[in-house]
């Protein structure tokens, strides 16, 4: 396990970046894409935690900085598994429905290029910092 | 490979610990385990630096900032917050001016002033874990000394940053390390020493930063190393500091391991190794030249400089001993550049300074702040004021060899010539924060009884002259002062001043002028009128029942230790000032206000 230079030094240290990225991006929360899935028994019960498993991967392997926090119920129980997306300095929008193949097009097209996608559950609440 | 949800950080410094974080720990890996959670990872940290409140749980990546968790708390915490998305509430921090919850510790007022540079990994990494600190750029800058710079380019390089030991002095880093390279060029072996043997009553920094961060400390002494020429490194550190020493330890072994000391460091033909000296915890090692001599196995006692351990240090050979939070802002420079650094602070004073906040602070614990910034920020922003909404009086910074600032200096900016302008010094990084209810006669005495107790005895300045002023301390506190023997006092600290040996002696008499310039009404109110304005010394005042409001229910005879409250029942009691003790027990008990200290 020796470091025998310093490129070998940069190669171990982005490959041990993982085991801290999730703290470095809590620290700063507010420039980076944050995704939370509802996770109450509604959400659960109608596969939120799959949604969140795809999202940990997958913003994992394409390499997208992202904060994935699950929450409380949001309330939308009959749109169950919801998640909010807040992309940086934009409000955050809330989608319903949403199943893997929904969490896919939602990262294909609203978190990587912007562009609304089918589901938007109009917000009617404000959340309290 | 497991994709954690939550990373659940407790904090394992010596405070929280004493708090049981160990247990913590512990519980929150059983209920986890028990529960069959398995993307959730529990990581031991160094200290978070909000110690009043401790023990810390900080969960990731939402960032919130429990507070005075207990082991009871833990199944709860994961109950709620892990499994079902919801804060406990009853575990945040409680914010007192808006008295609401805060649960991002972003938001909480300790931290908004603080800039965390020393202290960047501290309640961050797990510090038993090389790994972590390698993910944080860790060793990349004793890579990029090594095989980008040459020593002098590497000296230069420190001494644009402006980088001030941080022990106190305030002796520019770089320097001090160009001395150590050129003074004397072909030493058959040269010495980093890191100076860990931080003795101010109150602080520690140096602690926090080694059990948070140890690594940080054993790159910059590699780095120091390829500097000036060294091959071995030394840390002395008090015996008294049992988890940073492990810690410590564990972090030599791992670096050995992945061949970041030892022959060859990556590649580059640069030999560094590194070993632990233990101190016995006496103050006056803090001292570069009585450190030596502790660590070559003689009495720790300074010598005269010159020679100065740059041309005949640790077994006569050319040594350069550096402070532990000086180390810890050595990586980040050469990370960031000096430019980087040197647009932290003020004109004189660059980059960060690391404070032990202590006293009567509502938020006891460890912060850093960029040099510049006030007292009065320190005090009432971070710290968040008195206690119990008393009046503030005065801060000590420096420890022993510091003073006590007033009402007036809080706004003078924390730097080194601003301090020293004020009279006292910046000192390792003891801030001490004293209320009404402090005598400043009695502060002046605590602080010389520290160094009369300290003084190593080979000079007689320091030997013999603290103790006389000590001695003239107990007089006036005893009501026994006069006016001469303030006088005295004045010119027997000049005297020690300039005459004792080594810092420890030089600047014991501080606390003491500081006090008398700042305070001379006190030290008058205990000399002329026998009376101690802060109500703390026992021989200047009396206990008194006001008869007016004294109902005769006798409460206080019966818990009276001595049996000096004298009275008929249901009449008004009398205290025999002859018997009193002055412990105070009556007035505690007293239920309707009619006991007072005169």
């Amino acid at each position: 396990m020796a470091v025998k230079s310093l490129a070998d030094l940069k190669k171990m240290s982005s490959e041990f970046k993982n085991t801290v990225s999730l703290r470095e991006n809590g620290d700063n929360v507010d420039s980076l894409i944050q995704i939370k899935v509802a996770m109450a028994t509604c959400g659960i019960a109608s596969g939120a935690k799959e949604v969140m498993d795809f999202y940990l991967e997958e913003l994992d392997k394409q390499g997208i900085k992202a904060v994935v926090t699950q929450t409380g119920c949001m309330g939308y129980c009959y749109a169950e598994p919801t998640i909010e997306v807040k992309l940086p300095g934009k409000d955050p929008i809330v989608f319903g429905h949403v199943n893997v193949e929904k969490a896919s097009e939602i990262l294909e097209k609203y978190i990587k290029n912007g562009e609304l996608v089918e589901g938007i559950i109009p917000v009617n609440y404000e959340t309290v910092k | 490979m497991t994709h954690y949800r939550f990373h659940i950080l407790c904090c394992g410094g010596t405070g929280c610990k004493a708090s049981n974080s160990a247990g913590i720990v512990r519980k929150f890996e059983a209920v986890l385990k028990e529960k069959n959670i398995n993307d959730v990872q529990v990581i031991t940290t160094g200290c978070f630096g909000f110690c009043e409140k401790g023990p810390i749980v900080k969960i990731l990546p939402d960032n919130t900032f429990y507070v005075q968790v207990k082991e009871e708390d833990v199944e709860n915490i994961i109950n709620e917050h892990i499994i079902k998305g919801r804060k406990v509430e009853r575990l945040l921090y409680t914010d007192p001016k808006a008295n609401a919850h805060i649960s991002d510790s972003k938001h909480m007022g300790f931290y908004k002033k603080q800039m965390r540079v020393a202290l960047r990994n501290c309640g961050f990494i797990n510090p038993e874990d090389i790994r972590e600190y390698i993910a944080r750029d860790g060793y990349a800058a004793l890579g990029k000394v090594l095989s980008e710079m040459t020593p002098e380019q590497a000296i230069e390089e420190m001494k644009k940053s402006g980088l001030r030991g941080r022990g106190g002095a305030g002796f520019p880093t770089g320097k001090k390390w160009e001395l150590a390279r050129t003074l004397v060029p072909n030493a058959e072996q040269k010495y980093v020493i890191c100076n860990a043997d931080e003795g101010d009553p109150g602080a520690f920094m140096d602690r926090s930063i080694l059990e948070g961060d140890p690594h940080s400390i054993i790159e910059a002494m590699a780095i120091c190393g390829y500097c000036i020429g060294a091959t071995k490194g030394l840390v002395y550190i008090r015996a008294e500091y049992p988890l940073a020493i492990r810690r410590l330890q564990i972090a030599i072994d791992q670096a050995r391991e992945y061949g970041l000391l030892g022959k060859d460091i990556m590649g580059t033909g640069f030999e560094f190794d590194i070993e632990l000296r233990y101190g016995a915890g006496a103050f006056v090692c803090g001292e570069e030249t009585a450190l030596i001599h502790s660590m070559e196995g003689q009495r720790g006692e300074p010598t005269i400089k010159p020679p100065f351990p740059a041309v005949k240090g640790y077994n006569g050979m050319p040594s350069n001993v550096n402070n532990v939070e000086t180390f810890a802002n050595v990586p980040v420079i050469y990370l960031k550049g000096a430019d980087w650094f040197s647009k932290i602070g003020t004109e004189k004073s660059k980059g960060t300074k690391v404070f032990a906040l202590a006293g009567k602070i509502n938020n006891v614990g460890l912060i850093e702040v960029p040099m510049g910034t006030t007292l009065r920020e320190i005090i009432y922003e971070i710290g968040g004021g008195i206690k119990g909404g008393k009046k503030f009086k005065a801060v000590q910074t420096g420890g022993p060899s510091g003073g006590c600032l007033t009402e007036k200096h809080l706004d003078t900016p924390v730097d080194y010539e601003s301090l020293a302008a004020a009279k006292s010094i910046m000192g390792s990084g003891g801030m001490i924060v004293m209320d009404e209810d402090n005598c400043m006669v009695s502060i002046a005495k605590f602080y010389l009884d520290f160094t009369v107790d300290e003084s190593c005895g080979k000079c007689t300045p320091c030997r013999v002259g603290n103790k006389r002023m000590n001695e003239i301390l107990d007089k006036i506190i005893k009501g026994n002062g006069t006016m001469e023997d303030l006088d005295t006092l004045k010119n027997l600290a000049n005297v020690i001043k300039d005459t004792a040996l080594c810092g420890l002696g030089q600047t014991a008499p501080n606390p003491v002028i500081s006090t008398l310039d700042n305070f001379y009404d006190e030290y008058l109110a205990h000399v002329k009128d026998k009376k101690c304005p802060a109500g703390q010394c026992k021989d200047l005042l009396s206990y008194v029942i006001n008869p007016e409001k004294c109902i005769g229910c006798t409460a206080c005879a019966r818990k009276c230790p001595v049996n000096a409250i004298t009275g008929v029942v249901k009449q008004p009691q009398t205290i025999d000032q002859e018997k009193c003790i002055k412990c105070g027990t009556c007035i505690d008990t007293c239920k309707f206000g009619a006991i007072s200290k005169q």
